[in-house]
């Protein structure tokens, strides 16, 4: 892993910086490549260390499914629910712990581009919150959002097989 | 439904007693024999008894005989399917390979009781070249693409390096099972037990087929076990003419050996060349077919016969070219050519692959009834044994080695039944008979139809109770909700942005850049008017809209629309292609892939959501910017634009797009095309010559017309 680190790390101050990740061609054209990177960067801070970023990645390890059940399972980095909250907060960008519509207005313009128009979009995201919302107040929460994904095998959905 | 049944038996009795009473010249392989009882029928010709006169009434029999048999048998084949889904309780446990190998069995028998020789045999050219194809093409055309590239390491493992060693391993075991039984199996030597080995190993698309789709498991079980039968196809081919070449030759060097592995990777590659070929041509020519659309369906057909049958004369690998041409093809037919004639074609192919399959079940039921068996206790069993065996140390050994590559592992009951479905089928049985004669080739074929009617019988029948008793996931058949699919769809540019930082080149790389090397250059060649391909997160959400439309229509309040001129002939019939095209867009998706009695799935509209009423503010904004933008200052404007907006649709929002863009000839907004709004773009073009307050009352007629029609489905 720290390998790869100093791969990225091109300048090679032990840290990495927003260059070195647009560096990453791909990470560039990805429609939500800025917001992936900013989960990188803990609040307020312009570098990100190693251990910071190896406890990044780590939320992408594949779920252990045979390991204790209760209790531990919370803390893994790499459960379920740590997966989601992970999700959940490349769509909270303001960090209030809910997706607002104008939130997932953004993300949905990102990701589908100049597929649809405005007015598509809106009706989209309006369904979106309609669907998931149950506490009515116009925006999803954590738990309205880890509820609407209950039928995704997010474990496996969420794993880069790399880091083992 | 019992007395249904036994009426269509009564018919199946009634043709086969005309069949085993007909001379047989003209069925697959001829038997010459003298006509035993000639009760109502025979050959020849029967005449009214007027000396030296005009025959008033003769018979001809010998004329029309090789056609009326093949309908006969047909028909035979069709009328056991029939009965078969009337009877009651029978179609729940038993699959339908299983009676319809009963039924040709009965038939056999009788035959072989009238006539005292063997039935007609299934012989190897009439399943190869006019039985096979249409299987494997209907299998082709719909194979979940997707899911089939992103399995497709681990079916190749499966599919080459599984049958290599189930035939290496059967072969071996076989040849020391003789070694041991040498007084009675002496003569069997180690090539031709290879040679067995080669052709008995193989899991038969067919079979697997007609049992998997009866039980719904989950599309990557299905796609493993139906992938790796036929891809498996290539190596077998090979294989079994490698043992073949090498049984006459005088001796086998390791050069042999080394040019046969060379053999596999051509034939396969071969195969998908050619049929990438062929499914690229197609393409191509489907492009051209608006002016004679009729004849649209027959090129699909004619390409994939063609891909078949040269890659069958290159000695290539005819399946796998079938399967390729078929997969390739697809998206870019069915973008060109009209709605009616997709589903022509997929609807001669599911005919077409069904009458293939029951004739070669019959046929094979048939066929058992022979002279030519002979009997070994060892060599049956121990062979029985041995596929067993091997089959499932084979999937458990590459299962260990493949689930470390993987995603999703493959589960021990994935892996089971994996392993359990390996059926054998007709392909085994055509390949024993064109074998060189030597004396044991009748053991041969003895044993290859003991284990045919064994794995489909034994295990077509106990597989579907396993899995359920094993709770092995089933089929999702729900449509994702929007919030899945969109939050779905995040989490994987997520995980591709997180490869590409850890410098992963998963799936998603090559998936992108095949997308866009896609897009850029073959969708432009080859489709006419392509339109852009909308993401599922629109598809998804476009689809919910119109299941809730068409279960909210009567809750809606109806506000009176306004009374306007007739619509013009032109926009009733782009109306209704706008309408038929968004039903056809509507039933496909619902399209299960391997559903062999049913096109069109019937789902139940959910009736419980409630519209999204928040739709009309929206839409009376945008339509009132629409408006103004036409400079148009009409006081009468507003009464019936409300009067419109209070009757909002998605339609109304997605048809008032395509409005803006035109007439404010912006081209940001172009790519906003989905197949709902082209034809109402295209016809926004032919209203647009004239009086632009014509176009704009026409639109607005046309919107309203639009929503009458929708409620009057």
């Amino acid at each position: 892993m720290f390998i790869l680190f100093e791969s990225l790390d091109r300048d090679n101050r032990g840290c990495l910086s927003p260059d070195d990740f647009e560096a990453l061609g791909g990470l560039a054209m990805n429609p939500i490549g800025g917001r992936i990177m900013e989960a990188f960067f803990s609040s307020g801070q312009d570098t990100v260390d190693f251990s910071s970023f190896v406890r990044i990645l780590a939320h992408f390890r594949p779920t252990d499914r045979n390991r204790n059940k209760e209790g531990a399972q919370q803390e893994l980095p790499s459960s379920r629910t740590r997966k989601l909250k992970f999700a959940f907060q490349l769509y909270d960008m303001d960090r209030d712990g809910k997706i607002s519509r104008e939130e997932l207005l953004q993300v949905l313009r990102a990701m589908l581009g100049l597929q649809v128009t405005e007015e598509q979009l809106q009706s989209i995201a309006e369904r979106a919150i309609q669907e998931a919302d149950l506490d009515k107040d116009d925006a999803i929460s954590f738990d309205e959002f880890k509820k609407s994904l209950e039928k995704t095998d997010i474990d496996t959905k969420m794993s880069v097989s790399f880091l083992k | 439904m019992a007395a249904l049944w036994t009426l269509s038996l009564l018919l199946s009795a009634s043709l086969l007693g005309c069949l085993a009473m007909t001379s047989p010249d003209g069925s697959p392989l001829p038997h010459n024999l003298p006509p035993s009882l000639g009760t109502n029928i025979s050959d020849g010709s029967l005449s009214v008894d007027l000396p030296m006169a005009l025959r008033v009434f003769s018979m001809d029999y010998h004329h029309i005989q090789a056609p009326f048999e093949i309908v006969l048998w047909i028909m035979l084949a069709s009328l056991a399917k029939l009965g078969f889904h009337w009877s009651g309780r029978v179609p729940a446990v038993v699959p339908e390979s299983c009676v319809l190998i009963m039924v040709g069995l009965l038939v056999g028998g009788v035959i072989y009781g009238v006539r005292h020789s063997a039935p007609p045999t299934l012989s190897a050219d009439a399943f190869f070249l006019f039985l096979l194809p249409p299987i494997v093409l209907d299998a082709g055309y719909f194979l979940p693409g997707r899911l089939f590239f992103e399995n497709l390491g681990t079916i190749l493992w499966y599919a080459v390096l599984g049958t290599l060693w189930n035939v290496l391993g059967i072969g071996l075991s076989l040849y020391g099972v003789c070694l041991l039984a040498q007084s009675s199996l002496g003569d069997v030597s180690l090539l031709h037990c290879l040679l067995f080995g080669s052709l008995i190993a193989a899991v038969d698309p067919v079979a697997v087929l007609s049992v998997f789709q009866e039980m719904q498991v989950n599309e990557q079980l299905h796609i493993l076990v139906f992938g790796e039968s036929l891809l498996n196809d290539a190596v077998t081919v090979v294989l079994y003419k490698l043992f073949e070449s090498f049984l006459r030759l005088p001796s086998v060097s390791g050069l042999d050996v080394l040019l046969g592995g060379c053999r596999v990777v051509v034939v396969g590659i071969g195969g998908l060349c050619v049929g990438l070929f062929f499914g690229l041509l197609a393409a191509l020519t489907s492009r051209f077919t608006s002016r004679a659309q009729v004849i649209a369906p027959l090129f699909v057909f004619l390409y994939s016969y063609l891909s078949y049958l040269t890659s069958e004369m290159l000695h290539f690998s005819g399946i796998m070219a079938i399967v390729t041409c078929a997969a390739t093809m697809k998206q870019y037919v069915e973008a060109n050519v009209s709605e009616r004639s997709n589903t022509s074609i997929q609807y001669f192919l599911k005919m077409w692959s069904s009458v293939s399959e029951t004739l070669i079940f019959i046929f094979l039921g048939v066929s058992t009834i022979q002279d030519i068996h002979m009997w070994s206790w060892p060599f049956v069993c121990s062979t029985l044994l041995l596929c067993l065996i091997w089959r499932a140390t084979g999937v458990l050994l590459l299962t260990a080695f493949v689930n470390k590559l993987r995603r999703n592992a493959v589960t021990f009951r994935d892996q089971f039944i994996i392993a359990y479905g390996g059926l054998r089928g007709a392909i085994c049985f055509s390949l024993v008979f064109l074998i060189d004669d030597f004396p044991k080739k009748r053991l041969f074929i003895t044993t290859t139809i003991v284990v045919i009617l064994f794995t489909v019988f034994v295990q077509g029948m106990t597989i579907k109770p396993l899995v359920e008793l094993l709770y092995v996931k089933r089929k999702k058949r729900a449509l994702p909700t929007l919030s899945e699919e969109i939050h779905s769809r995040l989490i994987d540019h997520l995980v591709a942005g997180i490869e590409d930082v850890v410098g992963y080149w998963g799936q998603h790389y090559w998936k992108d850049k095949f997308e866009q090397f896609n897009k850029k250059y073959l969708r432009r060649f080859l489709i006419r008017n392509d339109r852009q391909a909308s993401s599922s997160i629109l598809r998804v959400y476009q689809e919910l809209e119109r299941r809730e439309q068409r279960g909210v229509e009567e809750e809606a309040p109806v506000d009176p629309r306004s009374q306007g001129r007739p619509l013009l002939p032109e926009e009733m019939e782009s109306i209704r292609r706008i309408l038929s095209r968004n039903l056809q867009n509507f039933n496909n998706k619902q399209t299960p892939a391997y559903s062999r009695h049913t096109l069109h799935q019937d789902t139940s509209v959910d009736r419980t959501r409630k519209p999204l009423y928040r739709h009309q503010s929206l839409g009376e904004r945008y339509s009132y910017n629409t408006i103004t933008h036409f400079q148009v200052h009409d006081g009468g404007l507003s009464e019936p634009q409300r009067v419109r907006t209070g009757l909002s649709r998605s339609h109304t929002v997605c048809s008032i797009s395509p409005r803006s863009t035109l007439l404010d000839s912006s081209d940001s907004a172009g790519p906003a095309q989905t197949r709902s709004t082209d034809p109402k773009a295209a016809r926004e073009d032919l209203v647009s010559p004239k009086h632009k307050e014509t176009v704009e009352r026409a639109a607005r007629k046309h919107l309203s017309f639009v929503l009458e029609n929708e409620k009057q489905q």
